[in-house]
């Protein structure tokens, strides 16, 4: 089973990567983009189809290396 | 304990590269530092042979995930308790640049409630400018006698020392940055700000990536865990500052960092 873990900055945080691409979008005459936030997704490959298993083992993943709680937040989407 | 028994452990994985500078910088002075693999840390060495442990710069593991973050993973997976213990001993603990990062990720720095917390407390974020700024950076020593690290600098002075990083924005959780840096500064556990060549607090380009606080550099509780994001290392002798023809110095800025630690050891153990 796959697991898409999607890691972005919790809201307030600045997002310096961000706020260079939307101005960058608006000078190629993108006029219509006011805000770009990045994100990172990890597609992780389990050895396991116990959904309840892979649930709990890619939150302790997240925990221990993935995101830090300080500025990021994590989504995770089993597949 | 005399000098030369001192034994500094300079750890390091794949992709740190100031290993030698800090190797050399404790060489130079009379002590026993060792370069040592984690992997060497983990399976033939023992943490409580050395008196002092160090995590240079550089870019561990490529700076994947976050800066510091897979090294300190690393640490924590095997050599959680055996850390604890030389920290909670009064070992010093100093990381520079991406050690510091490795040490916020640990939860060894800052600290606030106990020697090591579970999570992250803080993080050494994505510079405001979205990139690597790497330059001389001015640094005002704020630590008021806890940091075992600077006890040779004195108070307000300000000295230089170089920058060179991408992920470097020393921040708190917002919800909690007021209290939490409160709290930081009432334990005397920020150590340098960076500041202008007035002295005085100041932004970009000063303030390289965007700190909180202008923080360059805290220490814990007790003042034995260090971490500093400009490279102290680099300014061990005079001629490594830029203005070394114009302005007289008899040692670089860094080597006080170096001789204080040193001399911590000297009189504790």
């Amino acid at each position: 089973m796959e697991a898409d873990v999607t890691i972005s900055l919790n809201k307030g945080v600045a997002d310096p990567e961000g706020s260079n691409v939307k101005k960058a979008l608006n000078l190629l005459g993108f006029e219509e983009v006011m805000n770009v936030r990045t994100m990172k997704t990890f597609r992780i490959d389990l050895a396991t189809n116990d959904r309840v298993k892979a649930k709990k083992d890619v939150e302790e993943m997240c925990k221990k290396l993935l995101a830090n709680p300080v500025i990021q937040s994590y989504q995770i989407e089993l597949r | 304990m005399d000098t030369n028994d001192i034994r500094v452990a300079v750890l390091l994985i794949e992709g740190t590269n100031n290993e030698q500078e800090v190797y050399l910088a404790f060489k130079r002075l009379g002590a026993d530092p060792e370069l040592l693999h984690l992997k060497q840390l983990i399976s033939k060495k023992d943490l409580s042979d050395y008196q002092c442990l160090m995590i240079p710069g550089g870019f561990s593991a490529g700076d994947y995930v976050r800066a510091g973050a897979i090294f300190a993973a690393r640490i924590k997976s095997a050599l959680r308790k055996q850390l604890m213990e030389f920290a909670e001993n009064g070992y010093p603990i100093g990381g520079i640049c991406n050690g510091f990062q490795v040490l916020v990720e640990l939860g060894l720095l800052p600290a606030l409630e106990s020697k090591m917390s579970d999570y992250p407390q803080a993080s050494l974020a994505i510079n405001d400018s979205a990139r690597f700024e790497c330059r001389p950076t001015l640094l005002k020593h704020e630590s008021k006698g806890n940091c075992i690290f600077t006890k040779d600098i004195p108070y307000q002075e300000v000295v230089l020392m170089p920058s060179a990083h991408a992920e470097g924005k020393f921040l708190f959780p917002l919800e909690k940055q007021d209290e939490y840096l409160q709290r930081l500064i009432d334990n005397d556990q920020v150590v340098f700000r960076y500041v202008d060549t007035q002295g005085n607090y100041a932004s970009y380009p000063w303030n390289p990536n965007g700190s909180l606080y202008n923080i360059a550099a805290i220490c814990n509780l007790e003042g034995n865990v260090f971490g500093m994001m400009p490279h102290p290392e680099r300014v061990f002798y005079r001629y490594t500052h830029p203005d070394w023809t114009r302005v007289y110095k008899e040692n670089g800025d860094g080597k006080a960092i170096f001789e204080s630690v040193l001399e911590y050891i000297r009189r504790k153990f």
